[in-house]
């Protein structure tokens, strides 16, 4: 079994890490980096409670080896929030009551964020589509819609707020 | 559930990767989208002692038209189907298959040429390309070769692509503009969000007013190889549309798949839902088509 | 306990079954401010910042130094004798650390076996025979998780296969015996009877009308997106076991690992870190949290444990599995008169359900619901198969939701064969608001309930009269639409002491406050909430009573070191139970600010009265000593001959159970050639008392629902005739998506329990209750005049379609 050295930049800092190669991304993440913020739920790619960003796209990281992602990019939970300050997202999702439990919410608010910044003003259908990568036993999805409708609002009130002080 | 070990290689050119694949052999898998092989390896379905990731070889993944085709690069994504306006304008059909594969989050990593060269009769790529009649580029030691989509699909997971060759292409013939009325969808019926079909149809026809001039029907999850709907096809190619027709073609279909039983339902169940899908899936096209989509 | 706590009782509970008459109203009462944000408030959760942050600390967080993990060799046979097992060559790889067989158990003390929660006995790690597929044979240990991963590939098992029984009818001919390590050479378990089956057999011969329909509850799993797991620390120099575990219940699973084990129970802490739901899943204890507890009393390290969703889901305890033979009499009025039933438990390969043990079959016997009768009889008998051990109450009271998907059920059908309006014929057939305290022919005694307001506010939100009219047009031109109904009767808040227990611990529950003298508080309690906000709900009870911020009290759970004991969190029990031992703690502490107060003010206790926030003195509010000013008091100036200190424990006992309500009405249409069900609106009018906190019983209500409607559409465990599990992942076992899931319609009314301190009653499995008969009644409807009389669940598209060709409709 071979093992690769690791450069990937996560959450902003550059980390180089040897691993063997069947090493899975989200055990990397979890276990050798201590982000704990993202989850395990399954074994076959279903529930996404293990979603990150690679390179800026959704992605189950139970389903990509951390050999792959050298020289890649990665954000998780852990930097969604700048400077103590709550990313609209997570803000949508205390305001809206979008999680019960907190076990899929990781992995759902990042899902939501790869929606968001390619769709910054979803349908409540495309918003269902777009989470159905994401499984969740608690809150029967209204609320966590609605979270996702609070966040696309508030993006865009910064935005034409950013537009107007520019 | 942990993958057993292996060695992995992440060649950045094509003929180190076929080189590594004619030096491993059977040993070897080639590693792309990851979102049928890696679930496999977890559960120890799949042992391999190597792995060559293809994901670092450059100019893998595009979609442009050239030729009069459309031609898709092997690590192309999915999600990038989805995303492409060309994609969307010119070829629904496609564009129908993209939206249904999986879930979003697969979709961002599976490839296009990976649902391909898997050759599992439940993906939904296969059905999509036996209706374009689309064909496949594959690389190996000697260079490239072009493989018809009918002669790809050999058997339950096995392809006509030799051991040491890697699927690097596929290649979409641009339906017909003009007078003719090309139009192409795809309808799968799924239990939820992320399975495989229980059924679904593919087509690909071009109409002239009422009449079907041509047809190409592929069929996913109802065979163990992936099918073209061949006694489907000659029923309706030629025909004036009507209902009797479209039944007629729905019985074909259902009659020449070969589905198996399990928990997705009876064998009986899927061939009516053949018959149910491909009349549906007909009217969708044929509306398209009418319409001015391609 | 202080002296004075034993001076003061503020317990008045009701005698009995007694029961005031309460009013029914819509608004959420709220008589704190916003700053307070005591009993009403939409307030915003207070544990949500760590989970949104990725800062929740669950069990697979917990990393100790020197941890080693566990894995566990599973079993590719439902029965067969285990001849031998070689774990040489897994023992001989690097990193393994230990392999601990049933033997290595026997050896240490018998730890083999060890008891359900039912009084039966199951196998912790098999020596002579497995009993069903994916049973646990034995446990390796290693330093790394993907060494432990490898290790278990290794072990090599030498079985013997038998044969299997799998459908609980055939085993009730015992011809395989799945438990010869019983005395009797039988699979019948038990037998209960409730009811009067004398009456009852009365009111059906002078019946004019029976209905009568056997239906299937099928397995299901409760599925919460954490699986279980365990870090279990063992200290040899100290002797101090701590484990962390995904436990709904610490406090009562210490006691049963004492009794078990032999550990003194003052050496055993176990903590219940953040729980990814449970819905009742990890109410048991599985063999893998005794295996690892061993695991770590042998080896003396931390070894961590955690399942793999496929081992969840084909070993952790399933939920249901009820075979159900139910009749139904009516008079010539129309009138229920009457209900009798048959029902057959397959309880899998050990009874290892989770019911009081004075209740085989749970609160199964309140399935006269929601409808006035004379007489219902109800006889259940449990059976062993080659299937896991169980059932959990998923998500309810023990087994009510059986008792509601029959009862809801028969009397659709029956108002369907007398040509009757469902809704109508549910608002005949009721038990009236008059008629509360209500006691049922089984004998539960009903604390409150208004089923007319519910169903009419039901049918007012979906405007009911419409969709009558839509349906009739909709099938003359032969479109399948369907309308359904469920008005249920919930049971919750296990419970009275006398009635129900955990293996003999009585279901109380318990809270302790302490007030700083700052005025910040601290309060803990016995449950553990798993996702339905105690943090929040606790913190605006303790508020209500004290006037002190919800901000300002901090909540802690699980931690059996520091909370008072108490029976944990399933039932919907927390508000009543906990909930309203937080209320009494609080008045306790009232009762002590008081007399602070009016020392402090120098006047006496009867000048001063209660307003919102602090003690006034009666006719002159400005003099007035905040419960901040009162709380620093307790600590720098309190009254001479009064210990110091500002603290309450109370462990509540209810009087009576709670028992929720609602109705539900779903419309769904129907896709004539898939056989596709399209759920296109549902609304759910819920009554749980007094409401807390509205968002989060609205958020419960919505979680609730979907969990309805997965079982009712989505979700079964299959196994096949070998009994291996054919839904043992989350590609095959089907939880529904954003995609699947409805924009539910939510109502209420508010119908207070007139013995909760608060007027609350529970509300976290209502929905997932009352859900699926509306579901399937909705489908029915749909296919009532085709000849269809029922369909059981999960209502697939194969299952319909299969229906409507078999009644001619063809696409």
């Amino acid at each position: 079994m071979s093992r690769h050295t690791v450069n990937v930049t996560v959450n902003g800092e550059v980390v180089s890490e040897e691993v063997e190669a069947r090493m899975l991304l989200v055990h990397f993440i979890r276990e050798v980096l201590d982000l704990t913020g993202t989850h395990i739920g399954c074994d076959t790619s279903n529930c996404g409670a293990c979603t990150v960003l690679l390179n800026g796209r959704a992605v189950k990281s139970c389903t990509i080896f951390a050999a792959q992602v050298d020289g890649g990019t990665i954000e998780t939970i852990e930097a969604l929030a700048v400077d103590g300050k709550l990313h609209p997202l997570q803000e949508g999702f205390w305001e809206k009551h979008g999680l019960q439990c907190g076990y899929c919410t990781p992995g759902m608010i990042m899902s939501a964020k790869h929606l968001l910044d390619k769709n910054p003003n979803p349908t409540e259908e495309e918003i269902r589509w777009g989470i159905s990568g994401n499984l969740c036993r608690c809150t029967g999805y209204n609320k966590i819609v609605e979270a996702i409708q609070y966040a696309a609002e508030k993006i865009e009130q910064g935005d034409s707020a950013e537009e107007v002080s520019a | 559930m942990i993958p057993g070990s292996f060695d992995y290689h992440a060649p950045t050119t094509l003929d180190d990767a076929v080189a590594l694949l004619t030096e491993h052999g059977g040993d070897a898998k080639i590693l792309a989208g990851g979102h049928s092989l890696i679930p496999a390896m977890r559960f120890r379905l799949a042992v391999p002692d190597v792995l060559i990731d293809i994901n670092r070889i450059p100019d893998l993944e595009y979609i442009r038209e050239e030729d009069g085709h459309l031609v898709i690069g092997g690590l192309t994504r999915e999600s990038a189907l989805e995303e492409s306006s060309l994609v969307q304008e010119k070829y629904p059909l496609l564009a129908d298959t993209a939206k249904v594969i999986a879930d979003p989050l697969v979709r961002n990593l599976a490839t296009v040429g990976g649902n391909l060269a898997h050759a599992d009769p439940a993906n939904d790529h296969p059905a999509t390309m036996l209706a374009y009649g689309a064909s496949v580029v594959a690389h190996g030691p000697n260079g490239a070769r072009t493989i018809a989509i009918d002669d790809f699909f050999v058997d339950l997971f096995a392809t006509a692509l030799e051991r040491s060759e890697i699927l690097t292409e596929i290649r979409i013939p641009t339906p017909p503009t003009g007078s003719a009325n090309a139009g192409g969808a795809y309808l799968k019926m799924e239990r939820k969000v992320g399975d495989y079909a229980v059924s679904a149809v593919a087509v690909q026809l071009v109409m002239d007013g009422d009449t079907v001039v041509s047809a190409r029907l592929g069929l996913t999850n109802v065979n163990p190889v992936p099918m073209r709907a061949i006694a489907a096809e000659a029923e309706l190619i030629g025909k004036e549309l009507n209902d009797e027709v479209l039944e007629a073609v729905g019985r074909a279909a259902a009659a020449e798949c070969d589905p198996s039983a399990d928990l997705r339902g009876s064998v009986e169940y899927k061939r009516d839902l053949t018959r149910v899908l491909t009349k549906r899936v007909i009217r969708k096209a044929v509306e398209r088509a009418k319409g001015g989509d391609s | 306990m202080t002296q004075l706590d034993d001076r003061i009782e503020p317990h008045s509970p009701l005698p009995e079954g007694v029961s005031a008459q309460v009013e029914t109203t819509h608004d959420v009462r709220v008589t704190t401010p916003a700053k307070i944000c005591g009993v009403g408030h939409a307030m915003k959760r207070k544990e949500d910042p760590r989970f949104i942050q990725g800062k929740g600390r669950y069990i697979d967080d917990i990393k100790l130094p020197g941890m080693l993990y566990m894995d566990i060799v599973r079993s590719p046979y439902a029965h067969a004798k285990i001849k031998k097992i070689d774990a040489s060559e897994a023992l001989a790889m690097d990193g393994v650390v230990a392999v601990i067989t049933g033997e290595d158990l026997k050896a240490a003390g018998d730890l083999h076996w060890m008891p359900t929660l039912m009084s039966d006995t199951q196998m912790v790690l098999p020596i002579e025979k497995v009993v069903y597929y994916a049973q646990e044979i034995c446990v390796v240990v290693a330093t790394e998780r993907y060494i432990a991963a490898d290790a278990i590939e290794k072990v090599v098992v030498d079985y013997e296969p038998l044969e299997v029984v799998i459908d609980p009818h055939l085993a009730m001919e015992d011809k395989v015996i799945v438990r010869d390590d019983k005395e009797k050479k039988t699979n019948h378990i038990w037998h209960w009877e409730a009811g009067d089956k004398e009456a009852t057999d009365k009111v059906f011969a002078e019946a004019a009308h029976v209905v009568e329909q056997s239906m299937h509850i099928p397995r299901i799993h409760v599925v919460s997106i954490e699986t279980c797991g365990m870090v279990a620390n063992y200290n040899k120099a100290t002797e101090h076991m701590q484990m962390y575990m995904t436990s709904q219940a610490p406090h009562a699973h210490r006691t049963i690992f004492a009794m078990v084990s032999g550990l003194p129970e003052h050496k055993i802490q176990i903590i219940s870190p953040d729980i990814g739901g449970g819905f009742g899943g990890k109410v048991p204890i599985y063999p893998g949290y005794v295996c690892c507890v061993v695991a770590s009393l042998t080896l003396g390290k931390p070894v961590k444990w955690i399942e793999d969703r496929s081992e969840n889901l084909q070993a952790d305890s399933f939920a249901r599995d009820y075979h159900i033979e139910a009749e139904m009499a009516a008079d010539h009025d129309g009138k229920i008169t009457g209900l009798r039933v048959k029902t057959l438990a397959d309880c899998g390969a050990a009874d290892a359900a989770a019911n009081p043990s004075k209740f085989p079959a749970g609160m199964y016997s309140i399935c006269t619901g929601s409808y006035d009768m004379k007489a219902a009889h109800i006889a259940v008998d449990g059976v062993y198969t080659n299937k896991p051990p169980g059932g959990v109450a998923y998500r309810c009271s023990f087994r009510v939701t059986e008792a509601v998907h029959m009862v809801e059920r028969l009397t659709d059908i029956m108002a369907h064969k007398l040509g009757e309006d469902p809704a109508d014929f549910r608002l005949k057939n009721f038990i009236r608001p008059d008629q509360f305290p209500y006691k049922s022919p089984t004998g539960w005694d009903y604390d409150s309930g208004n089923y007319q307001a519910a169903l009419e506010k039901a049918m007012e939100l979906i405007d009911y009269p419409s969709l009558r009219k839509e349906q009739a047009e909709k099938r003359k031109r032969g479109e399948l639409m369907g309308i359904g109904i469920s008005s249920f009767t919930e049971v919750v808040g296990a419970g009275p002491s006398r009635d129900f227990d955990i293996l003999g611990l009585k279901m109380f529950d318990s809270a302790e406050i302490r007030i700083h003298p700052t005025g910040k508080a601290m309060a803990r309690f016995g449950t553990k909430s798993q996702g339905q906000g105690h943090e929040t709900t606790y913190a605006q009870i303790i508020a209500e009573e004290l006037g002190l911020p919800a901000e300002d009290i901090q909540i802690e759970e699980g931690d059996t070191d520091t909370a008072p004991y108490g029976l944990g969190t399933y039932a919907s029990r927390s508000t009543p139970t906990a909930g309203a031992a937080g209320v009494m703690a609080a008045r306790k502490i009232k009762a002590k600010a008081k007399k602070i107060a009016a020392h402090l003010l120098e006047v006496g206790e009867d000048d001063l009265e209660w307003n919102v926030d602090k003690f006034q003195v009666k006719g002159s509010p400005d003099q007035a000593k905040t419960i901040q000013e009162i709380a620093f008091a307790a600590y720098t100036n309190h009254p001479p001959g009064m210990q110091a200190g500002l603290e309450a424990t109370d462990y509540y006992d209810p009087p009576n159970l709670t028992f929720p309500f609602g109705s539900y009405i779903c419309v769904v249409d129907i896709d004539s050639g898939t056989g596709e069900v399209h759920v296109r609106r549902f609304v759910a009018v819920d009554d749980c008392g007094n409401i807390i906190n509205p968002l989060i019983v609205e958020g419960q209500i919505q979680g609730g629902l979907t969990q309805g409607l997965a079982p009712a559409l989505f979700e079964e465990i299959v196994y096949d005739e070998n009994g291996q599990n054919l839904t043992g992942t989350l590609a095959d076992y089907l939880v529904p998506t954003a995609v699947e899931t409805p924009k539910w319609e939510l109502g209420r009314t508010i119908t207070p329990s007139p013995h909760h301190p608060l007027g609350a009653k529970g509300v976290g499995e209502s929905a997932t209750v009352g859900a699926p008969p509306a579901i399937v009644n909705a489908v029915v409807d749909a296919m009532w005049h085709l000849g269809v009389r029922h369909v059981e669940i999960p209502m697939t598209p194969q299952r319909i379609w299969a229906l409507l060709r078999e009644h001619g409709v063809a696409d």
